[in-house]
């Protein structure tokens, strides 16, 4: 089953809503007891990296979330700032992230080709996906454009591990899949049929 | 490439939907509910909704009307009105509503939009600047109103909206009263001067009364937000309720052809 893990950040609801009307069964998690190996994790997250981890820190669930992702290996998808918490840390903040991708989250507006345009990065934007990615690998014919609000961004540092690139500026690390673990920055629960053909290739890989 | 975002603005006004010219006659449009399931259907680029009753009547936003709006959405939305609060903001982040919108809060009091980035991130946060022409004896300009434009500040609307940007603002949406409702075209002057200004994205709204007025828009100020309200709500002369928004690849040529790609 897929289990939205709700410790106190992100839209639980629209990511419930959208498992819904693709017709998987989903449900919302607040507790440790209430994770298992059985499950496919969606990490979501919005706001400040450092609000968010700390959220994830105090919310109890963060050994048993690290127990079932790289002892059980169960897949577990970030999502926004979800997929930034992934990375070993982040400029935005100074708490260390989950480091189950290798890489870190870097600023636009410290990057020389994209710190002069308006800041966020908002709105409706191309995904490039890399051929050999598995999340694209159905339903994805027609170019796939996906809704972006954010400022920083995910800097895989072994390249293998992307599954898409977007450009602002400068050709970023949209989506990543290192094995059985992925992140999307894009907001795929609000990006119309292209978010719900992604969420359904994650569903079934 | 990022592209321009086409934007339908929803007002709610005593529970139901409504569109109003110059910010005054309000008329019955419809059900806000029903409105989002058609602009889910047609894929609509982001959807703005702002209640216009909350703010002059001193009410809190209505948060059983937004979180039913959030779980019907399935795009970006903004939600205005009533928001005086960085907790009511965080509250309705919560509900899965992606932008939080203010305009009367924020003018009287600019750290708000601080307290709301540290709360919410400030791609969630939105200020909303009504914007009127006035011609007095000695000046000319653009004058900043809240309260439906019934209180005006004297404030310099550009330099201001750049505090507001400063303080914490993800995004600016410039609302022009005298354009409202009259499906004329923006007033490009006004949106030049806002765009020259400002380094957050910019949305504007009033005026559009067809997509030729949205792609000059686009033509003239490059990768902006466009949003209208009459535009997506009514159809013909006469102005038959009738929700619309172009197709996909309507809206990828006009995307296009105003940017020249």
């Amino acid at each position: 089953m897929i289990c939205i893990v709700d410790y106190g950040v992100g839209n639980i609801q629209a990511f419930l809503n959208l498992f819904k009307r693709l017709g998987v069964e989903a449900r919302r998690v607040d507790n440790a007891e209430a994770l298992s190996d059985k499950d496919r994790l969606v990490l979501p997250g919005v706001g400040h990296v450092d609000h968010a981890m700390q959220r994830l820190n105090d919310s109890g669930m963060r050994p048993k979330l690290e127990e079932l992702v790289m002892g059980a290996k169960v897949p577990v998808v970030g999502i926004c700032v979800g997929m930034q918490m992934l990375a070993q840390g982040s400029d935005e903040g100074v708490l260390p992230g989950l480091n189950w991708v290798p890489g870190r989250v870097r600023a636009f507006a410290t990057q020389p080709k994209s710190a002069d345009l308006p800041m966020p990065h908002m709105g409706w934007n191309n995904l490039q996906p890399r051929a050999h990615s598995k999340l694209f690998s159905k339903g994805f014919e027609d170019a796939p454009q996906f809704y972006f609000l954010h400022s920083y961004f995910f800097d895989a540092e072994d390249k293998q591990d992307v599954a898409a690139t977007a450009n602002y500026g400068l050709d970023f690390d949209a989506v990543v899949s290192r094995g059985h673990i992925h992140g999307i920055q894009c907001h795929p629960e609000k990006s119309h049929h292209w978010g719900e053909q992604l969420l359904k290739n994650f569903v079934e890989l | 490439m990022l592209r321009p975002r086409i934007i339908p603005c929803l007002l709610v006004h005593k529970g139901g939907l409504v569109k109003t010219q110059q910010f005054k006659d309000p008329k019955y449009v419809g059900d806000p509910i029903n409105a989002v399931r058609i602009f889910n259907e047609k894929e609509a680029d982001e959807l703005m909704v702002l209640d216009i009753d909350a703010t002059v009547n001193k009410m809190s936003p209505d948060f059983a009307l937004i979180a039913k709006l959030a779980a019907e959405c399935r795009m970006p939305l903004c939600y205005g009105g009533g928001v005086t609060t960085a907790e009511q903001a965080a509250r309705i982040v919560d509900m899965g509503v992606e932008k939080v919108a203010v305009s009367a809060a924020a003018v009287a009091n600019p750290s708000l939009l601080t307290e709301m980035a540290a709360a919410v991130g400030r791609q969630s946060v939105v200020a909303v600047l009504d914007v009127r022409k006035h011609s007095g004896l000695f000046t000319a300009g653009y004058e900043l109103c809240t309260h439906n434009g019934k209180l005006v500040h004297k404030l310099d609307p550009v330099a201001f909206t750049k505090q507001l940007q400063d303080a914490g603002a993800g995004e600016i949406v410039i609302n022009s009263i005298d354009r409202d409702g009259l499906m004329q075209g923006y007033d490009l002057e006004l949106a030049t001067q806002f765009k020259q200004a400002l380094k957050v994205p910019l949305t504007f709204l009033g005026g559009a009364g067809s997509l030729d007025h949205m792609s000059d828009l686009v033509s003239n100020l490059g990768v902006v937000g466009a949003a209208a309200g009459s535009l997506f709500v009514f159809k013909g002369k006469y102005r038959a309720v009738l929700i619309n928004y172009p197709t996909p690849e309507r809206k990828i040529k006009l995307c296009r052809e105003a940017l020249n790609h």
